[in-house]
């Protein structure tokens, strides 16, 4: 269209960099969402940053140098994390990672199956059952914490593993998100080509539509673990027995460890920052999943 | 973590609902499988005590393999929110055998049924503690619902040096304290005294409780919540005189500028407790061996009293099918003396057993005290003129209204005699709201 035009008209909008016509002539910097982005990368980055700086502080400089001050403690906090109470941080790093991990895989397996179902197959009920998930999704987990303790005391469960992963396998969210990603990615004429191929439902759902998932199902799957790594009070409530303690309720124990105490800043400083490299580490990795879009593997129409 | 406090209130108040919430006279803890039976028995205990698995390992080594009783620690975080995990647990009958308790934990335990009288077990104990230590696991009655571990008698902490430097004397009364922090304010404006904080509402609890306040007391069948009384006014209105008047600062403890300021020497001195040495050695590092404890301030000069801030006990749950050896357990950690010793040497507990307080573990002071000699010897002293405390089965409750009101009473610098209304007036409707009968 008459986009020249329209951008003299308006040059301090500039916030149409490209269109359909072609690349722009100049390519200009939008000043005021770059601003907007740069001061909330710099909101979110400095408690990091914090992180970073003081992880490597000992005792005595954590309170008494400047904040962004590097120390000189890093190792000596490496080490004393490592042989606080023979290593049991490490111990709940694992926990952490097989809570979030089998918890995260589990989930998005039962949410691509509840959602593709719900999708694709028209049945008596299915309005309502989507209406009582997405009530779900509306309910914050922290409420239901309590109920699903007293449930899993009576099936003799509390304080094992199955505490808190059984809780994490059936995500609202989770089957909502898939529901919609699997009405938009798998068109009804797929699903009715592989009948008329003679495939089960089953295959269909495996070989055909479950591909077409993927990039929903990756979200869903770093949602959910990133959401199991950072719980706090389902576990809390479930286990006593502190080796099998996931990170979030070790680090916890540390700091509050009765008012004779002094509380283990140092190591929750450093044991927080170990904590977090897992995560951004799962999300560089998993990053590349994002980019299929949603036309692989899609019919044309 | 405004979350969790939100959520336990709310399950503190569903527990007391669902069971019924019991009036004092209904306290008495389920005794029938009681004595009898010691061991052979495994029991669990949570505790936040650290070294806490070293001191039961010499139970489970010594008399407890004799008695084919052991004992395994699950380490907790300490807190209000422990009291609600016991409380869930209990109420699923899940609850561990032996809790680790502060005392103004325990009349809410008891209401709800979740600890255990175990006047019959605990034996010769009774005779190991001071009687104002002992009545808080009795709650006044004729039952025992926990044995005493560690106590916090409160004493005043200041600077040596810096008091020499501009020229104070270590205060003896209150009025004295208050004309130090004037005195300091005007020729080092740049400094202060101390602080009142906000966030930790022992600190306030044990100063009304130095002043003669009882908080909860029982008439008949009845609480009566004196939270209001003259005692705590007057402790309210001095500490909020301070703070408008500008003597001495508002910002809380606890915070990474609060230890900046007693490890610069912006403020110097510290109402605490027996268990300061081991705040300041990680809040002011740079500060060891310049400190002094003195006995805290007093409101007449006559008087010779203090209160207590923490501590905590171990108590016996009614969910275990054990009481009988969990008693055992319990008694002798808080009276063996090689529990005693290895509990303050792994725990770094301040004993409540007063023998211990003056055994070998307590002849040096603190290593960040290593100037005062007779720390410890002074601490006994402190430690004896405790005055006695009245907990209620919400002190949970009270203590969160407290850092609400008294926090923004402390930033604006208002009246917290009005804070002090608003926490009694709202302790008050919480009793009600959870089925207990208040008298007015």
């Amino acid at each position: 269209m008459s986009s020249l035009a329209v951008r003299k008209a308006a040059p301090a909008a500039g916030t149409t960099p490209g269109t359909a016509q072609g690349p722009p002539l100049r390519r200009r910097i939008a000043l005021v969402p770059t601003l907007t982005l740069l001061l909330g990368a710099l909101y979110c980055l400095l408690p990091v940053a914090w992180v970073v700086i003081a992880a490597t502080k000992s005792g005595s400089e954590l309170f008494s140098t400047f904040t962004f001050l590097p120390g000189s403690g890093f190792a000596d906090n490496l080490s004393d994390l490592n042989a606080y109470r023979e290593g049991i941080y490490w111990q709940w790093m694992g926990n952490s990672a097989l809570y979030a991990g089998l918890g995260a895989v589990l989930s998005t397996a039962v949410s691509a199956i509840s959602g593709y179902a719900l999708a694709i197959y028209r049945f008596k009920g299915r309005e309502a059952v989507f209406s009582v998930l997405m009530a779900g999704v509306l309910m914050p987990p922290v409420i239901l914490a309590i109920p699903q303790y007293l449930l899993l005391a009576k099936a003799d469960l509390a304080d094992t593993y199955w505490s808190v992963l059984l809780p994490l396998v059936l995500s609202p969210y989770g089957v909502y998100l898939s529901r919609i990603y699997a009405a938009a990615a798998v068109p009804a004429d797929v699903v009715e080509a592989g009948r008329m191929d003679g495939a089960s439902e089953w295959r269909i759902f495996v070989r055909i539509a479950l591909p077409m998932m993927v990039p929903g199902l990756v979200t869903v799957f770093l949602f959910q673990f990133v959401a199991v790594w950072n719980n706090f009070l389902l576990p809390y409530i479930m286990l006593s027995d502190d080796e099998k303690f996931p990170i979030t309720l070790g680090l916890f124990t540390l700091l509050e460890q009765g008012a004779n105490t002094p509380a283990l800043y140092t190591l929750v400083i450093t044991g927080a920052l170990l904590a977090v490299l897992p995560l951004i580490a799962l999300f560089l990795v998993i990053q590349r999943f994002w980019s299929l879009d949603l036309l692989s593997g899609a019919v044309k129409s | 973590m405004p979350n969790i406090t939100k959520h336990r209130r709310f399950v503190a108040t569903a527990v007391a609902v669902t069971l019924g919430a019991t009036t004092l006279a209904a306290c008495g803890g389920s005794d029938d499988d009681g004595e009898a039976q010691a061991g052979p028995a495994k029991l669990t205990y949570w505790t936040w005590t650290p070294g806490m698995d070293k001191v039961v390992d010499l139970w489970n080594k010594g008399p407890g393999k004799e008695q084919q009783i052991t004992v395994t620690v699950k380490k907790q975080a300490s807190g209000d929110t422990l009291v609600t995990k016991i409380l869930t647990a209990h109420k699923a009958g899940k609850g561990p055998d032996l809790v680790q308790a502060e005392y103004q934990a325990l009349p809410t335990l008891v209401s709800n049924d979740a600890v255990a009288d175990i006047a019959k077990e605990s034996g010769d104990a009774k005779g190991k503690f001071a009687d104002g230590v002992w009545q808080q696991t009795t709650l006044g009655s004729d039952a025992v619902y926990a044995i005493p571990q560690d106590i916090g008698p409160m004493m005043f902490y200041y600077r040596e040096d810096l008091f020499k430097k501009y020229g104070l004397t270590v205060p003896k009364t209150w009025d004295e304290f208050a004309e130090t922090a004037r005195k300091l304010k005007k020729e080092e404006p740049e400094v202060d005294l101390t602080t009142f904080s906000a966030n930790d509402s022992g600190l306030f609890a044990g100063l009304a409780q130095q002043a003669g306040a009882k908080w909860w007391t029982t008439e008949g069948q009845k609480w009566k919540v004196g939270i209001d009384d003259a005692a705590t006014r007057k402790v309210a209105d001095f500490w909020g005189g301070l703070v408008k008047e500008g003597a001495i600062d508002n910002q809380p403890m606890y915070t990474p500028s609060w230890n900046k300021a007693l490890n610069t020497g912006k403020q110097i001195a510290w109402v605490s407790a027996v268990w300061a040495p081991g705040t300041l050695t990680t809040a002011a590092p740079d500060t060891q061996g310049k400190w002094k404890m003195a006995p805290l301030p007093q409101w007449s000069d006559s008087e010779n009293v203090t209160g207590s801030w923490g501590g905590s006990s171990t108590a016996v749950t009614t969910d275990s099918k054990h009481k009988g050896a969990a008693a055992k357990f319990a008694a002798w950690l808080n009276t063996d003396p090689r529990a005693l010793t290895a509990l303050a040497k792994e725990g770094g507990i301040y004993p409540a057993a007063t023998t211990a307080q003056t055994s070998d573990a307590f002849v040096q002071p603190p290593a960040f005290f290593s100037n005062q000699s007779d720390f410890y010897t002074a601490a006994a002293e402190i430690a004896k003129t405790t005055a006695p405390s009245a907990w209620g089965p919400n002190v949970n409750v009270a203590y969160t209204i407290f850092k609400d009101a008294f926090g923004a009473a402390a930033k604006d610098k208002s009246d917290f005699g009005a804070a002090l209304k608003t926490m009694h007036d709202d302790t008050v409707a919480d009793m009600k709201k959870q089925g207990f009968e208040v008298s007015e």
